[in-house]
């Protein structure tokens, strides 16, 4: 137990570690699509670079001032009633200050520079700027197009080069939306109109989800997000308004309110006019939040999910109601690939 | 009659529980029968379980503290496994609705009803021997705060059995802790086990912030406390400032939940924030509460085997007293991605980073405690240095989460998972393994082995960086909290590893447990006779180990920092003797009201829960009629006869005398 298996651990982490830090080099936020993720990978990476200046330091020390003192070490000065020195504690003071103040400035400048809700200016060669309002729900995201007027779950798209409005909204508990490749996420919040600017530099399609914890169906809470070119865009627009179906208030709105998980992207070629504000309006007062979910909403559905047959089916009154019937818990049972309920069945 | 409560509530369909239930239930018979075969109930009702004796508190606080840190770390090996099974599209074994509750259950067990235990049980074994006092201020009080706690912990070790846990994460946030949104009886486990717990809490605070104020021995002036005294009234400050914030937000949300009130809801004027910013404001302070002691114990371990004065005493007490304060103006930065206007955000952001500087400093200071130093390579130490380490690095991940630009692609990602564990097993839980090992000789009169100590650290502590080094990498990949499942199939390896690292600290567990075993099976080996082990600095090794339940037979008097160090220098290295004459000490009876109390209030809980309605009033008006009955109760303190003061201490003289 002394030395040996000591430096036997030590090279097996150091191994383990290795592939660990090449990876993270083309990771989601070392690796961004857009201007606000690079600003924010830059910072990062400063304030990181600044520590270092304690924190090796620290590491150093505590290692060699260890084996220097040793009990053993009789060659080593040992005072033991030296427990003060001006000089020391004026470094070890001024240090820490003199980073956290050059840290203070940047966090002050970032703060409003990076600020979520300020708009991104579009440069020349980029696009006028455009709105997209999002809206969490159990458990997956609605998105609305005000200007196209349409509406999609679980798959946004915008152009490359455009400073993009989210506008973020939660029919339901608090999410929080997040396209790691771009940058700043926002909670989502009923009754709550939060708003976070992003633009992406290049085509691709960029995993977004919620990071808040929201219930039974959270990790399912993904979506992916295309950037096209312009034309790509309008294509898909095009395509979004083929679709058969559309989304009116309340009632095809709160169809969509009723708990599902995993669901499958769904496209609305007609979106009822100011859909995002009257869910938000209908959380303050005078709105009729409560009264829709009692008509249109079976509310036994989130229990049915949330319940997949785990330690949760415990209490007597609303136990077994709707259990285990996986269909009515999804708006559009044909498309929809995986079903909890299902799939957690004993 | 029995409200929500039917036979559907135990969850006989799930095997994990029923094997653990049937775990518990074996384990509960070999007690109770081992308890009735050695007729030892009468011993454990009397020694310990009504004892005022703040040592044996002590001792109780920490041993249910270890069960609970099993049955937490339970939860944690179960998400882990999860985790590394369920990839690209695999469900692995745990539903959400069985995941969501463990990872709940995880977060408030090893916060509540592991990390506040251990740090409580410390300061009640420590603080008084410390200062030189005879006992806490309010030694009732202390008996009934633990068993308030021990009531917590019934519920949420029922809420295994009977019905289910909260599904909402370990602060409960809203409006997902709502009726509408959680309307199982989870979060009712959650807030009456927190309520009931987080009052003794409250009492604890109290009864040491008096103790430490008004109980100190001759001499002892604040600035001559020793550090562990003073990280411990500063945590119980926070204490005393922060749990009623605990106890009034949960009181709200009990009113949301059982009266149909709007709070905290969606609609109806409720604001979900307002519950987030009051619980992050008993939140935050919360965790100072933790790592105050901690500090407390890293100063004590350092002086001590490097054989030194600490260095910069004062610096140690204004960077507490400064972090104390700050800790109470930084709350916000939990939730940086609310949408605060750039102003508050940068604030909070700075508040928070500035917390850095009193906290730099006094690793620095520890750094210069062992210079020049003669430092023994003791167990202790070796979690001390650990601790160095790997909390200047969740530090530093720290300061980087309190930039709030940065903290907009950071938050809820597995990077802050790492990082609090980082600083807290790398602070609290290094922290209080230290403070166990180097105050057991104090509580037991023997020594720990420390070939099994060594071998914990090093379990711990690779474990560690095994176990959270992948998780700041996947953060980086987009890898959320709470997650029970994802997509991307690539993240599957940093997961096993993570995994395997969970495997690490299991091992360091078990090592502690038969470091437990072999302690005790060696303990004649391993005897403290002379009270000292460690050639100790502070009042608490004066005495005899285990402390007399009186502490000292007479009052120490003080007159410096580190003055038993100093009284040893002045006699040729050897402690000088208590003498007598002896004279009568005045000490507390021991009270059956306390864990009658703890019993009732559990009872009460448990019918609140489950809408007893009956019951909860015979469980409430049970708990008033026995606190009724204590404050009536005259009788609740006696005189030790300084003949009986001369025997113990002569035994004890003896013992010294036959060992040298």
């Amino acid at each position: 137990m002394r030395r040996n298996p000591t430096l036997r651990m030590l090279g097996v982490l150091l191994l383990l570690s290795l592939p660990v830090l090449l990876a993270g080099c083309s990771s989601a936020l070392m690796d961004p699509k857009g201007q606000i993720g690079e600003e924010q990978r830059t910072l990062i990476l400063t304030a990181f670079g600044l520590m270092q200046i304690v924190v090796i330091p620290v590491i150093v020390m505590t290692l060699l001032f260890a084996w220097r003192y040793r009990r053993s070490n009789k060659d080593a000065t040992y005072s033991p009633d030296w427990s003060h020195s001006n000089k020391i504690e004026a470094v070890v003071w001024f240090i820490p200050c003199v980073i956290i103040l050059f840290l203070a400035v940047l966090t002050w400048y970032t703060s409003h520079s990076l600020d979520p809700h300020k708009a991104i200016a579009p440069d020349e060669d980029q696009h006028e700027p455009m709105e997209i309002q999002a809206i969490s729900l159990d458990w997956k995201w609605l998105f609305v197009y005000p200007e196209q007027g349409i509406a999609t779950v679980n798959e946004v798209a915008f152009p490359v080069d455009t400073p993009v409005r989210f506008r973020v909204t939660s029919g339901s508990v608090m999410n929080s939306f997040f396209i790691p490749r771009l940058g700043s996420q926002i909670y989502a919040m009923a009754g709550m109109d939060n708003d976070v600017h992003l633009v992406a530099d290049d085509t691709g399609t960029y995993p977004g989800r919620s990071t808040n914890y929201s219930g039974a169906g959270f990790s399912g809470m993904t979506f992916d997000a295309h950037v096209g070119t312009q034309d790509e865009f309008e294509a898909w627009v095009e395509d979004v308004k083929t679709s058969p179906d559309s989304l009116g208030y309340p009632e095809e709105y709160y169809e969509l309110v009723t708990p599902s998980v995993h669901d499958d992207v769904q496209y609305f070629s007609n979106v009822a006019p100011s859909l995002y504000e009257q869910v938000v309006k209908s959380f303050h007062a005078g709105g009729n939040h409560a009264e829709y979910m009692e008509t249109y909403v079976d509310a036994s559905v989130r229990e049915t999910l949330g319940h997949g047959g785990g330690h949760g089916d415990g209490h007597g009154s609303d136990h077994g109601e709707g259990h285990g019937d996986d269909s009515e818990s999804h708006n559009d049972s044909e498309s929809h690939g995986e079903s909890m309920s299902a799939e957690a069945a004993e | 009659m029995f409200g929500k409560l039917s036979f559907d509530a135990i969850p006989l369909h799930d095997p994990i529980i029923m094997v653990v239930a049937m775990g518990i239930a074996i384990g509960g018979a070999v007690v109770v029968g081992a308890l009735t075969y050695f007729k030892k109930w009468k011993w454990l009702w009397t020694e310990w379980l009504t004892s005022v004796d703040h040592k044996k508190l002590g001792i109780m606080y920490f041993l249910v503290a270890l069960v609970m840190l099993v049955r937490g770390f339970a939860d944690a090996i179960m998400m882990r496994t999860q985790l590394a099974m369920a990839a690209g599209g695999a469900e692995g074994y745990l539903p959400p609705s069985h995941y969501d509750q463990i990872f709940t259950a995880h977060g408030v067990i090893m916060i509540f009803f592991v990390a506040m235990p251990m740090v409580i049980g410390l300061m009640n074994l420590v603080v008084p021997l410390q200062i030189g006092a005879r006992d806490v201020a309010f030694p009732f009080l202390n008996n009934l705060s633990f068993w308030l706690f021990v009531a917590g912990v019934a519920l949420v070790n029922v809420s295994l059995l009977l019905g289910e846990f909260a599904k909402t994460g370990w602060l409960a946030y809203a409006p997902l802790s709502g009726i509408e949104y959680s309307p199982g009886v989870g979060v009712d486990y959650w807030i009456w086990a927190l309520q009931i717990s987080g009052i003794g809490t409250t009492l604890t605070g109290i009864n040491f912030f008096v103790t430490i104020l008004k109980m100190r021995t001759k001499g002892m002036k604040l600035f001559r406390m020793p550090i562990f005294t003073w990280t411990s009234l500063c945590a119980n400050i926070l204490i005393i400032a922060s749990f009623p914030i605990l106890t009034a937000t949960i009181a709200l949300l009990t009113l949301d939940r059982y009266f149909g009130f709007h709070f905290f809801t969606n609609d109806f004027g409720g604001n979900m924030m307002m519950y987030v910013n009051l619980i992050w404001a008993w939140g935050h302070p919360e965790v100072y509460i933790l790592i105050l002691p901690a500090f407390g114990v890293f100063s004590e371990v350092i002086a001590t085997f490097a054989r030194k004065r600490l260095f910069g005493y004062t610096t140690m007490v204004w960077a507490t007293a400064a972090i104390t304060l700050l800790s109470f103006i930084v709350w916000l930065h939990h939730f940086f991605t609310m949408g605060a206007g750039a102003n508050v955000n940068a604030f909070f952001g700075i508040a928070t980073m500035i917390i850095a500087i009193p906290t730099g400093v006094k690793i620095f200071n520890w750094l210069f405690t062992m210079y020049r130093g003669r430092l023994q390579f003791t167990s202790p130490v070796l979690w001390t240095l650990g601790f160095i380490i790997t909390f200047t690095l969740g530090g530093m991940t720290g300061v980087m989460l309190s930039v709030p630009a940065a903290n907009f692609v950071l938050h809820n990602s597995l990077f802050v998972i790492a990082h609090f564990h980082n600083v807290i097993i790398g602070g609290v839980v290094f922290g209080m393994l230290a403070g166990l090992t180097y105050w057991f000789p104090k509580a037991f009169g023997f020594k720990l082995d420390e070939k099994w100590g060594k071998r914990s650290f090093w379990f711990w502590i690779v474990g560690f960086y095994v176990a959270f080094m992948p998780l700041y990498v996947l953060s980086f990949f987009g890898a959320v909290r709470r997650m029970q499942s994802y997509e991307n199939g690539d993240w599957q390896p940093l997961m096993i590893i993570a995994w395997f690292g969970a495997v690490l600290i299991l091992i360091g567990i078990a090592c502690t447990v038969i470091q437990f075993l072999v302690s005790i099976r060696d303990r004649k080996k391993n005897a403290d006779v002379t009270g000292d082990p460690w050639d100790g600095r502070t009042l608490e090794w004066s005495t005899s180990s285990p402390a007399p339940f009186y502490n000292f037979a007479h009052e120490p008097e003080v007159n410096d920092i580190d003055d038993f160090w100093n009284k040893k220098q002045a006699n040729g290295g050897k402690p000088p003797r208590s003498k007598p004459p002896y004279q009568d000490i005045h000490m507390p009876k021991d009270t059956w009201e306390g864990p009658l109390i703890g019993l009732f209030a559990t009872v009460f809980g448990f019918a609140l829960v489950w809408h007893i309605w009956w019951l909860a009033i015979v469980g409430g008006l049970a708990t008033f009629a026995v606190f009724m009955a204590r404050v009536f109760r005259d009788d609740v303190d006696y005189y030790v006869p300084a003949a009986e003061v001369e025997r113990i201490e002569r035994e004890h003289q003896q013992r010294v005398e036959m060992q040298a």
